[in-house]
């Protein structure tokens, strides 16, 4: 990123002395690789920093106005884990319910329309989703409202409520993805000898499917859902923003905008280990889900 | 349980003139030209007949199955008075698994990895509720019980990978056998494993086939393995019935020419002669994947120009010696002596003369060449890397390799995906012979081919041997080729050499007990081989 907090905050025609100065306050005058590893130690010490914004030795006598980090971000991480908890409750039956239903009848007219559907909502990207279905459900025919501003006295009834046409929109985005390699996922096993040999020793479709089939496709599902799970997490940065929802994505956005860079650090670090973290729980599913692994010879 | 009230001898099933058609580089082919067949109640009818020829397709049609690309065209598949051409596919899922039963090639395969064996022993039985579950349970244990598999009572609750092969094949036995069918299918079933498992394997099946009466289909490329299950002999060429006989009488006097050949392997036979002159001395090797020991104290001897078999059954530390001479696998103690000079143990300390001088042909000639290059690219590469051979030279050099392989220059621009699999191994031997060498190991070179196609293969590696003079490894678990081609034979078990000396001296009493156990169990041409055979081991 071009600039820092201090040329950002004092504008174009601050003095040299001036943004000097606020440099040498906020400890932005040190070598990278100090600040880097102080940030480090600090972050091990589950203390991530206070924001740039809102300093304590405002203008002398108004008081400590320091915000930390960790209190800034985890009444919307909670939004956001909130908003995504909704959407994978959504997503990820309604896909698995789709996959295997359109591989169970492979080819069919509906398996056909629902492939179809999924790809054009996986190629669209999030605020055009975003937008038709505000055309839609807020404008055309007003159900929901536009902006979800939620907070802590919001009540659960109308928090799901505000937060419908969010959830609507990453339920729509990340659904594709993973019906799509569940079904590819079982249709792939549907062509291993052993499928063959349960046809022949009279199995039906379904039980073909969802009991010689899908067993073996856990490994691959897991791993899809968990890619997805960690997009709308991430995703939401977009969807956020769109319908104003107050969540970690839109508050990384803000803080990017002012250089604001111990809040955008911390919001990194917390979409990195939501990767790791889910990557590392679909592994650990694809462990359970196979004999082979789970009972060595 | 179902009781067979039927008596033997009564018509079960008659296919008459099936057609089959299958998809594939979008056209139709024909697959099955027309076939008629009749089987009684508990008679087993061999289909034999090489890859391709349509006999498994023709085992499956018998079920009124057709694979995914394939449809039957026209014909009758009569089963116990209905059509099961015209049934759909539900009706065909009632008999499916309980009347017809499916026993497949690979039995690793065909269980399905995520279920306990139990659980698809007794599946098709649950599904039909023939009886109740602890009931067909206890009956799966008695059907594990009779086909001699270790701990009847506990094996049902692993799951297939953990137990071997040839236990896996006889649990699939016991699965087809557990609705009490009347017909069963056998799909090449001992193909995939050892002689010696094989033998195990094969009077299992006989014995509880002969059990309950059961009629059987069984299909499979060995003659010698249908003379000891079939009563009667069906062969097949190119979608079309060759000839059917009694099993004795097709034995004993084939007609057609096409019969006569699939025997004509194991007629083909090498005087032996031996050489003092070592091309490789392989000295008290021991080898060693990770932590775990594969080869003890290996000592072999190879003389020069003549070819000396290794066999043994799967894990035995053939292929092993094999990584090992090229410098795959370093040794971890031990010397190879070649043309009397030591050999470093790892491939990277060797001279490019000593690369040369040794060169390997795979078992699965698919996976040996790079499936992106041509043919002219695969066998002038080693031209080029060895000789420095270039252009034009290099051109001549490649179409007098590919005439030594019995093949034409048609063949330059070609990728491996556009020949059969008896001229990619052709392919295979002419890149070894690129390099001129001295020593080649052939490593199970013909075991994925036809008998045909083998025979073809090992004339050729024979007259090469003639012509250029080169030694020969011949890794092989199949005692007709060691006949074949051999001068010498070592024996290996568990990574040891139990017995090693001239063709003559080996396949010839006494044996130690491995020799014999491994002799033994190879199928001869006579119906009643397995019969003696379990007599005499019983004694």
């Amino acid at each position: 990123m071009p600039g820092d907090f201090a040329t950002e905050i004092l504008g174009q025609s601050a003095t040299k002395s001036a943004v000097k100065a606020l440099r040498a306050e906020l400890g932005l005058d040190k070598p990278p690789v100090t600040r880097y590893f102080e940030w480090l130690g600090n972050v091990f010490q589950g203390d991530f920093g206070s924001s740039f914004s809102g300093r304590s030795k405002v203008q002398g006598d108004q008081g400590d106005r320091s915000r930390e980090v960790v209190g800034l971000i985890i009444p919307r991480l909670k939004n956001t884990l909130f908003l995504t908890g909704v959407c994978a409750l959504f997503a990820i039956p309604l896909s698995l319910i789709l996959g295997i239903s359109s591989a169970l009848y492979r080819n069919s007219y509906y398996d056909r329309s629902a492939t179809g559907f999924s790809l054009v909502t996986v190629s669209s990207p999030e605020f055009f989703t975003a937008y038709i279905f505000i055309l839609l459900l807020a404008t055309l025919f007003p159900v929901f409202p536009t902006i979800s501003n939620v907070d802590e006295n919001t009540t659960l009834i109308e928090r799901f409520y505000r937060t419908a046409l969010p959830v609507f929109t990453l339920t729509l985005v990340t659904l594709g993805h993973m019906m799509r390699m569940t079904r590819s996922a079982i249709i792939n096993i549907l062509s291993s000898e052993y499928i063959e040999m349960a046809k022949l020793s009279g199995a039906s479709r379904y039980e073909v499917v969802v009991k010689h089939a899908l067993p073996n496709a856990w490994a691959p599902i897991a791993q899809v859902i968990a890619i997805n799970l960690a997009y709308m997490l991430i995703g939401s940065v977009v969807v956020e923003y769109v319908f104003n929802y107050q969540g970690i994505g839109r508050l990384m956005v803000g803080s990017v905008y002012n250089r604001d860079l111990p809040v955008v650090q911390a919001c990194a670090l917390i979409f990195a280990s939501t990767y790791v973290i889910l990557n590392l729980i679909a592994d650990l599913i694809g462990i359970i889900s196979n004999p082979r692994l789970l009972y060595p010879k | 349980m179902m009781s067979n009230n039927n008596k033997k001898g009564d018509l079960l099933l008659t296919i008459e003139n099936i057609k089959i058609d299958g998809f594939s580089d979008e056209r139709w082919h024909k697959i099955i030209k027309g076939i008629n067949l009749t089987l009684n109640r508990g008679e087993i009818l061999g289909l034999i007949g090489e890859s391709g020829a349509g006999k498994s397709t023709l085992g499956k049609a018998a079920m009124g199955y057709t694979q995914p690309g394939c449809k039957i065209i026209s014909g009758k598949v009569i089963f116990d008075g209905t059509d099961l051409a015209k049934l759909n596919e539900y009706e065909k899922r009632k008999i499916w698994g309980t009347k017809i039963s499916y026993v497949a090639q690979s039995a690793a395969a065909s269980f399905n990895p995520a279920h306990r064996l139990m659980e698809q022993t007794i599946s098709a039985g649950n599904r039909m509720k023939l009886d109740t579950s602890e009931n067909l349970k206890k009956d799966a244990i008695e059907l594990y019980r009779s086909l001699q598999l270790p701990e009847p009572e506990n094996i049902g609750s692993r799951y297939p990978h953990q137990v071997s092969g040839g236990q896996l094949q006889r649990v699939m036995t016991a699965m087809a056998m557990s609705p009490r069918p009347e017909l069963i299918i056998f799909d090449e079933p001992t193909t995939a494993l050892d002689v010696t498992t094989q033998v195990e394997v094969l009077s299992a099946m006989r014995k509880i086939v002969d059990q309950f009466n059961t009629a059987a289909i069984y299909i499979t490329h060995d003659l010698a393995v249908v003379a000891q299950m079939a009563d009667r002999i069906k062969v097949l060429r190119y979608g079309e019935e060759v000839e059917e006989a009694e099993t004795r009488e097709m034995l004993s006097n084939p007609k057609e020419d096409y019969t006569k050949s699939l025997w004509s392997v194991r007629s083909l036979i090498k005087p032996e002669e031996t050489s003092d002159n070592m091309m490789l001395s392989i000295r008290n090797i021991d080898a060693a994947y990770g932590s775990s020991k594969v080869l003890h104290n290996v000592s072999i001897d190879i003389p020069k120009g003549k070819t000396v078999a290794i066999v043994g059954e799967s894990g035995s530390g053939k292929s092993t010696t094999a990584r090992v001479v090229t410098g795959l696998l370093p040794q971890l103690k031990g010397n190879i002596i070649f043309d009397g000079e030591k050999l470093p143990p790892k491939l990277e300390n060797r001279t490019r003369e000593q690369l040369r001088r040794i060169q390997i042909i795979f078992q699965m000639p698919d996976t040996a060449m790079n499936p992106r290059q041509t043919v002219d690219e695969i066998i002038g590469r080693p031209l080029e890397f060895y000789h420095g051979i270039k252009g034009k030279e290099r051109e001549n050099k490649v179409i007098e390799l590919l005439k030594m392989i019995e093949l034409d220059e048609s063949f330059l621009d070609r990728l491996p995906s556009e020949l059969s699999g008896g001229q990619k191994q052709r392919i295979c031997i002419a890149r070894a012979l690129a390099a001129n060498p001295d020593l080649i190991i052939c490593d199970e070179v013909t075991s994925a081919l036809d008998q045909i196609v083998q025979e073809g293969i090992l004339k050729l590696l024979q007259k090469l041997q003639k012509d250029l003079g080169v030694t020969y490894i011949f890794i092989t678990h199949d005692i007709a080729t060691v006949k074949a081609i051999s001068d010498e034979i070592v024996v290996m078990y568990q990574g040891e050499v139990v017995e090693q000396g001239l063709k003559s001296k080996i396949l010839n009493p006494p044996y130690p007990d491995y020799t014999e156990l491994l002799l033994s169990s190879v199928p001869e041409m006579d119906p009643d081989w397995l019969t003696n055979l379990l007599n005499k081991r019983s004694l």
